[in-house]
């Protein structure tokens, strides 16, 4: 992503594409805006829930079928947090709400990076390079992790209601666009644009963008790539502790399986995007994003499977993704 | 003659050899030895669980591949049967038929079209794309509730001579070991051991076939089989369609025993934790895993809760351990035992009692 | 003469490939050691054995003095050495300053690296700075080449291992190269190089030894070897002059 001018432009075109194919398909303009900031809201959080795992993977060949743990993990957190600051998700002040949002969100992101680092630690490290053992192995951290949920936090569903200021929506002509949702799109920009500036801005950002195309030539150059690998899964746990938040304040509850629940669309979310990018995880995000609020709309039935034909579609134009991260 | 059906794949350790025929035994003669409903109802899980895991070891085990969709043919399969016979006023072997080979049909396509697509992606992007579809294969179960009955699933009536209705004779047999009902129960009981014996046998003896050698050279290294000539894309379809094909077997089994079925019972993730738990704690790529494994799970299953629930209130008054031991919790410790399995036992049972065999033939011969 | 880099009866095994069958090597200090012989010898085995990609199963390598056998390969390139692979190991997706900067290692940013070294490798391969924040992957193969071998120099190192730097390249372009290596044994950096191009080795070695089946079956002076054209047929199956 260092030059504008040679970037590929073709996979980003595919978002105000797919936005534009719905239009005619939905008919009413307005329920199209409703329906299009609701998907590249959805999208957002997903992103930033994605944006870890595809990292790790790029970098260290390491495919976490847990990672929906600190999804869960963070959500599950959050409840307790904005449970304990009822003050100020009552008052109807938008600088109130966000002050207990706040919180929320960095305690999330602090009790998923910290779990990350055990899970790294102890699941991850002893199968480096074994891609059959990750998977079971991680699959089954997940496992013991949503049950350590529920014993903390029981089973059952918890609610997660937005705070006041944000709930309800927001006129733009006959279109209502929900408050929380453009929050999330805010949020969900704001962490792509830190991960592109720190990605190509900081010298860190630069290993990162390295040893994700050639491991062995960096740490040739003389870096202990190791450790850059614990920084980064700890980062990712922690993004998506903090997706997991969101994800819990869209569907406004949190449930002890939604780890599991979402594991699926971040997996559709990265292989469209392309093991290893940034900017196709962003991608991939929307248009998944996109189609489920279109499809889920039209025809509420297909919503999953639209998803996947999706993925199938692109994979059949790009059989590594949009954005494949040339090779090693 | 023991060699030809066993297709010369011994078990090559006494131990497992006597397990195993001590578990054979069991099973083959487990409405006499274990009276009761409860147990007998075991005994049909495990069996079942022993036709659904071999067949995942063939594609794992033999083959190298993961995926996440078993539980869909699975699935497939028990909602075949089971369609079927809803669908018919007076439940027929014809039906039967009828669903099992739709079933088939259903899975051949469908794994067809995943083995293919393999071609085009990596093996950690098929995991992945497995495991989305199968997700949305249950979610599709759920809401086609005028053809599956959705959530709830479907209730049906079985064959005269499978139901429970049915029996041989006026009075249950009594035995040393208590009163056996010789019913309808008991021989859905039989047919399903004698289908899931030949389904062992088969796939016993397609691993240890030519066809199932190449499998395990491209499970080793696929580079080099394709570059020996062997076409891996075809076997590895191949692999994928015929565990697929047994899979839905053992999915008519299931149907056929409950007399129901819905999304749980056959579709759900659970399942495919317990398949993954199973073939990994058993044993990969020995088979013989499959069945240890089911019969150490099932036991566990049904029995472990109750433990827990022992050790639950046994250490009430302490912090947290409680919610620890509950049996509704008994997912935690499977998934403690799954993460200790995959890191100290890779082999599995199976592999732990014949590398003991192999050590102590080595000592011998010193 | 010291020798700066010293491998005794290395073995190394890839998985079950037996690679190198006890290589002795050494390589002198401030001079060019050129790495000869047939495809399949060893030679690449052996610098990514001596850079801690792959770990020699049995045998040492000690590099000035220190025991480097087991060690880690980026404590190995903190230990002052630069390895330069015959894939070039360039990163495509950044830009030729990017690739320069993540090279110097002392660096934070750009303003951190040396000027003087950085004019003295422009000055070397000109491309690199026509090119300088272009992404490297849209650079030709003899430019690639030439990051490769920049990114190697941008700080000064005790040795550079470095893997066909010629390959593929026309003519003009290892003309180049021949220079920019006469210039760094001028510096006194020793260099470990691997060529298949005889003009090129026969320019710049000083000391040479020859691989076959994973073991060195030759070691002497460049200049030995290319007056004996009747070594070089035996060692290398032709002579220096017939390959080109």
């Amino acid at each position: 992503m260092s030059l504008f001018k040679d970037l590929d432009w073709k996979p980003m075109a595919l978002v105000p594409v797919l936005a534009l194919a719905a239009l005619p398909a939905i008919g009413s303009p307005s329920t199209w805006l409703t329906l299009t900031v609701a998907g590249l809201a959805m999208g957002m959080i997903v992103f930033i829930i994605a944006s870890g795992l595809t990292l790790v993977f790029g970098l260290m060949d390491v495919l976490n079928f847990g990672h929906g743990v600190f999804i869960a993990l963070g959500a599950f957190v959050a409840t307790t947090v904005l449970a304990s600051m009822g003050s100020y998700t009552t008052a109807d002040s938008l600088w109130l709400n966000l002050l207990a949002l706040l919180p929320a969100m960095l305690v999330a992101m602090a009790v998923a990076g910290a779990l990350g680092l055990v899970f790294e630690r102890l699941i991850i490290r002893p199968v480096y390079g074994m891609h059959l053992k990750q998977i079971l192995i991680t699959m089954g951290g997940m496992i013991i992790g949503e049950e350590l949920i529920k014993v903390i936090w029981g089973p059952e569903q918890i609610p997660l209601p937005l705070p006041e200021a944000l709930r309800g929506a927001v006129l733009m002509g006959d279109a209502a666009v929900e408050k929380y949702r453009l929050l999330a799109v805010l949020v969900g920009a704001a962490v792509f644009a830190a991960m592109v500036w720190t990605l190509n801005r900081t010298k860190v950002g630069l290993l990162i963008r390295a040893g994700v195309q050639d491991r062995e030539m960096v740490e040739s150059l003389g870096y202990r790539i190791r450790r850059l690998f614990v920084g980064v899964f700890v980062a990712g746990s922690a993004l998506a502790g903090l997706g997991g938040v969101m994800w819990g304040l869209y569907q406004q509850s949190v449930i002890p399986q939604m780890g599991a629940q979402v594991n699926v669309l971040i997996f559709i979310v990265i292989i469209i995007g392309g093991l290893g990018s940034t900017l196709g995880a962003l991608i991939g995000a929307l248009l998944v994003g996109l189609m489920a609020n279109y499809t889920g709309f039209l025809v509420p039935k297909v919503a999953l499977f639209s998803n996947i034909a999706l993925m199938v579609a692109i994979l059949l134009w790009r059989p590594q993704g949009v954005y494949p991260v040339t090779n090693r | 003659m023991l060699h030809r059906i066993l297709s010369n794949d011994l078990p090559r350790s006494r131990w497992l050899a006597a397990l195993l025929i001590i578990l054979f035994l069991g099973l083959a003669f487990a409405p006499f030895l274990f009276p009761g409903v409860k147990a007998l109802n075991v005994a049909a899980k495990v069996l079942v669980f022993v036709a659904l895991v071999a067949s995942f070891d063939l594609l794992l085990g033999y083959t190298g591949i993961v995926s996440f969709a078993h539980t869909m043919f699975f699935g497939i399969g028990a909602y075949g049967v089971a369609i079927a016979l809803n669908a018919v006023e007076e439940p027929s072997w014809g039906a039967i038929a009828l669903g099992v080979i739709c079933a088939l049909l259903v899975s051949l396509v469908l794994s067809l079209m995943i083995g293919l697509f393999s071609l085009r992606v990596r093996a950690i992007f098929f995991a992945m794309i497995t495991l989305a579809v199968a997700s949305a294969f249950l979610t599709l179960a759920s809401q086609l509730s005028d053809f599956t009955g959705g959530e709830d699933g479907l209730s049906f009536s079985v064959p005269e001579l499978l139901s429970p209705g049915f029996t041989l004779t006026e009075e249950p047999l009594v035995t040393p070991l208590g009163e056996v009902d010789l019913n309808g129960k008991l021989i859905t009981y039989y047919l399903i051991f004698v289908s899931v014996c030949a389904i062992f046998l088969t796939i016993l003896r397609i691993v240890n076939s030519p066809f199932g050698r190449v499998l395990q050279a491209i499970r080793e290294n696929d580079f080099r089989a394709e570059a020996l000539g062997y076409r891996t894309v075809v076997y590895r379809t191949l692999s994928n369609v015929l565990s697929a094909a047994f899979a839905t077997l053992a999915g008519c089994l299931l149907a056929l025993w409950l007399r129901y079925n819905g999304p749980d019972t056959s579709l759900s993730f659970e399942i495919m934790l317990d398949i993954l738990l199973i073939v990994v704690i058993g044993g990969m790529g020995t088979l013989y895993g499959a069945l240890i494994g089911s019969v150490l799970f099932v036991l566990a299953q049904s029995y472990l809760q109750d433990l827990l629930r022992l050790a639950g209130e046994a250490t009430a008054g302490i912090p947290l351990l409680p919610a620890l031991l509950t049996p509704d919790r008994w997912l935690l410790w499977m998934g403690v035992l799954f993460v200790l399995s995959v890191y100290y036992f890779p082999t599995g049972i199976v592999g732990k009692l014949r590398e003991r065999s192999v050590l102590a033939r080595l000592k011998g011969m010193k | 003469m010291s020798n700066l880099l010293t491998l005794n009866g290395v073995h190394t095994h890839i998985g079950a490939y037996h690679i190198l069958h006890g290589v002795d090597l050494t390589v002198p200090t401030g001079q060019l050691t050129m790495l000869l012989g047939r495809n399949g010898a060893g030679k690449t085995t052996t610098l990514r054995t001596i850079m801690g990609l792959w770990h020699a199963s049995q045998g040492t390598v000690v590099l000035d003095g220190e025991d480097i056998t087991q060690k880690p390969t980026p404590d190995i390139a903190h230990s002052g050495v630069a390895y330069v692979p015959e894939s070039m190991g360039i990163f495509s997706d950044l830009s030729v300053r990017e690739n320069m900067l993540l090279a110097a290692r002392g660096a934070r940013t750009l303003d951190d690296i040396d000027t003087t070294r950085l004019e003295w490798i422009f000055g070397l391969f000109p491309a690199m700075k026509k090119f300088w924040t272009h992404p490297a992957g849209k650079l030709s193969g003899g430019q690639k080449q030439m990051l490769a071998v920049s990114r190697a120099i941008v700080e000064p190192r005790k040795l550079l291992l470095i893997d066909e730097p010629s390959k593929g390249l026309a003519p003009a372009i290892i003309q180049n190269m021949i220079e920019a290596f006469r210039q760094l044994k001028a510096a006194q950096t020793t260099i470990l190089l691997v060529e298949q191009n005889f003009n090129f080795a026969r320019q710049l070695g000083d000391t040479v030894a020859v691989m076959d089946d994973g073991r060195v079956v030759h070691s002497g002076s460049m200049a030995e070897l290319a007056a004996d054209e009747a070594l070089q047929s035996r060692l290398l199956g032709l002579s220096l002059g017939a390959h080109q």
